[in-house]
């Protein structure tokens, strides 16, 4: 569903650049919202989320899907924890679907998706993990929680465009993002976003280019 | 399609009764066959390295590498390093599900009611995720440690708008499924309802599982060449376990 946002870019309390195979990791208060936009288009965005005060608590693709018999994301969608709480709403979005089947590509899953060489290739899971060993350089509430390998579950891949079929099929598809279009997300509670703005080039997720994205943050007052 | 397991080759049999829970480490070179005894069974799986448990399935990898939103014979389960914790080797159902996860406390307490064991013994209803966390906790893992599982016998099917439909009816009774482990695998299961099926009632059933030995892997062998991905996943698997 395309759904706009009323928000000004003006009034964001944050706005940084994250270059492609980068990571970035931030808190997100209750109440916040935090914008990706897709500045040069077709960009993966690898996002996954940690609830502040329960290191234990995080996003789950499977509750997401089940709690709303939906396998896309889009504005309405709520991300919602293995604890079964949502930790997030979609507010607006005007790409229109998301994934969160497609996981994040790793140096060991390249092997097996593309050649055995692929493996010195960056990925998502790399750059997960540079993020998470740097975590405190980023964000220090984030880097209290301790995250690691063990905490990298199924994430979401905003613009990212992995249709499914009656007949059990699911490909990565070139993307139906754009240059400009954006997701928002509200935080229905203090959340850490951990984000890996996806290297991958050997597939049609990034169209071949993996290109940067811009990161707002407003306030409750500004909503 | 499904072949007798010859009495030479059958290790050991075991039924998990409706609604319970289970774990068991199965060896690289045995097979599980799973028998959906009653028809209609949910049997949700998950699977961990047991000498590294931070290697464990991976359902993203698994679908996207096999380009499938189903799990059928041909296909393999994957961890997270790129390897095959086990390949399906014979299936008389054709959909198992990895998309959807488990029940939890509050799901079976909504559609159910309450139950506990001080009133119902036994008998009481378990939820799919505190049965697993509970096999998992035997070997030291925990709510951080649990992602996606394999949901056999049973089938969602995504529609063209991206929603997603429970199809009832999809394992019928003395329908089998065979996981043929490639990898040394430690193996959690429940056999609680599927979180989306639909009946009123507390829709559980047993499974049997039937141990035997399978041997080596052939060049020829289906899975392995079921798709391009599975010959590298293969290489990878041989590599280390090998």
């Amino acid at each position: 569903m395309l759904l706009e946002s009323p928000l000004h870019t003006a009034d964001a309390v944050l706005s940084e650049t994250c270059l492609a195979g980068e990571p970035w990791i931030k808190t997100i208060y209750k109440g916040q919202t935090l914008r990706i936009l897709d500045l040069e288009g077709n960009q993966a965005v690898d996002t996954l989320f940690y609830a502040l005060h329960n290191p234990e608590e995080r996003y789950s693709a499977t509750d997401t899907i089940v709690r709303q018999r939906a396998a896309y994301l889009t504005a309405g969608s709520r991300l919602y924890s293995n604890e079964g709480q949502c930790m997030l709403t979609i507010v607006a979005d005007t790409c229109g679907r998301h994934d969160t089947l497609g996981g994040a590509c790793a140096a060991e899953s390249n092997t097996v998706r593309y050649a055995l060489e692929k493996q010195y290739m960056h990925s998502c899971r790399d750059n997960f993990l540079l993020g998470l060993t740097h975590c405190s350089c980023h964000d220090q509430n984030a880097a209290r929680l301790g995250l690691g390998k063990r905490d990298l579950a199924p994430n979401i891949n905003f613009f990212m465009n992995v249709p499914l079929t009656p007949e059990g099929g699911l490909t990565f598809e070139d993307g139906i993002s754009g240059a400009g279009k954006y997701v928002e997300l509200r935080a229905e509670m203090d959340v850490v976003c951990l984000i890996s703005n996806c290297p991958q080039l050997n597939n049609p997720c990034n169209g071949y280019n993996p290109t940067p994205v811009q990161l707002y943050i407003w306030n409750a007052a500004h909503v | 399609m499904t072949q007798p397991i010859s009495p030479a080759d059958l290790r050991w049999e075991h039924t998990v009764p409706a609604g319970t829970h289970w774990s068991c480490l199965i060896r690289r070179g045995n097979s599980l066959r799973f028998t959906d005894i009653e028809g209609g069974a949910n049997c949700a799986l998950t699977f961990f390295n047991p000498t590294d448990p931070l290697e464990r399935y991976n359902m993203p990898d698994t679908l996207k590498a096999q380009h499938t939103a189903l799990l059928s014979r041909g296909h393999c389960l994957y961890s997270d390093m790129g390897r095959i914790f086990a390949s399906i080797t014979s299936d008389t159902v054709g959909w198992h599900d990895s998309l959807c996860g488990v029940s939890d406390a509050a799901m079976v307490r909504e559609r159910y009611g309450e139950s506990h064991y001080q009133q119902d013994r036994n008998a009481m209803l378990r939820n799919g995720r505190d049965s697993l966390l509970v096999e998992m906790a035997k070997y030291g893992l925990g709510k951080r440690d649990l992602g996606a599982t394999v949901n056999l016998f049973s089938k969602v099917q995504p529609q063209a708008d991206g929603s997603l439909l429970f199809v009832a009816g999809n394992s019928r009774a003395a329908d089998s499924v065979d996981l043929r482990f490639e990898m040394d695998t430690l193996v959690c299961l429940t056999t609680v309802p599927h979180p989306l099926n639909p009946s009123p009632r507390y829709d559980a059933h047993p499974v049997r599982l039937s141990a035997y030995r399978s041997g080596p892997v052939g060049l020829d062998d289906y899975c392995r060449n079921f798709r391009p991905e599975n010959v590298r996943g293969f290489i990878n698997t041989e590599r280390y376990a090998g």
